[in-house]
């Protein structure tokens, strides 16, 4: 049973560092603010959550357990209110994004 | 008083497992604690439906599990498209209305659009908002309007 465990956690850990690698390599590859922000979003949603998740196996029942949901669960409810910053941010300062097709026009 | 009541109970409930301890003097101070932060609040007046939004508890967690299964597919389809490169994506923005009537709505449907890699909420008014997306599918996802029908859903309820 411990071994199943560990061997659970091992592999959301190896794939939540995965996730994080890929979003720093999405950072570098994508071509504008905009979507360098999309990338970064999968650190912070199931890359975090994969990792959370790994330790969370490891914890045990008690405490820990419990703090490392309070953990994933602000982490859920903070992060995107932070990417709406930043966009927002860099939208009212007028950063255009690259876009594939000219922009719907009711926005402005 | 009940949105008092909620709010005296999450807090107590947040400081019981941050501490771990459960002496008598910890307990006390805890209590302490709890009690001057939900006065302060309600001398501030923000103890309402914002603050202890007691009418979501029950619908939530549902819509918090189709959430995370939404998001797990689109992080799969992001991180595909990053190790895909340049090529794969097609960024787009655009207006899309919203249905939900209260405040409370809007901001969830906001927050689950940018919680969901791909698509980023941009600017939030009272019957639209600026979507941008890592790809057009992304806007046509949203335009379809499972999740705004979702999220209203949740509100509905008095």
């Amino acid at each position: 049973m411990d071994t199943v465990v560990n061997i659970v956690s091992g592999a959301c850990l190896l794939l939540g560092s995965f996730l994080i690698f890929s979003g720093g390599l999405g950072l570098l590859r994508f071509p504008d603010f905009y979507t360098r922000m999309h990338a970064a979003g999968i650190t912070e949603t199931l890359a975090t959550g994969l990792i959370l998740l790994g330790l969370m196996l490891l914890a045990g029942w008690g405490i820990v357990l419990a703090k490392l949901m309070m953990i994933l669960l602000f982490i859920l409810i903070t992060s995107p209110t932070a990417s709406h910053a930043l966009a927002k941010s860099a939208q009212h300062g007028k950063l255009a994004p690259q876009l594939a097709e000219p922009e719907d026009q009711r926005s402005r | 008083m009940r949105h008092t009541v909620s709010m005296f109970v999450v807090l107590s409930l947040i400081w019981l497992l941050n501490s771990g301890f459960f002496t008598g003097l910890h307990l006390s101070l805890g209590l302490l604690s709890v009690v001057l932060v939900v006065w302060v609040a309600y001398r501030m007046d923000v103890v309402d439906h914002e603050s202890a939004p007691v009418h979501l508890t029950l619908r939530l967690p549902s819509y918090y599990a189709w959430l995370m299964k939404e998001l797990v597919l689109s992080n799969i389809d992001v991180t595909k498209r990053i190790w895909l490169g340049k090529k794969s994506i097609s960024p787009s923005m655009a207006v899309l209305p919203l249905s939900q009537r209260t405040d409370m709505g809007r901001v969830i449907y906001a927050n689950s659009i940018t919680l969901t890699p791909g698509t980023v909420a941009i600017d939030l008014n009272s019957d639209t908002v600026v979507v941008h997306s890592l790809t057009a599918g992304g806007i046509e996802d949203l335009r379809s309007g499972e999740m705004d029908r979702r999220v209203s859903r949740l509100e509905k309820q008095k």
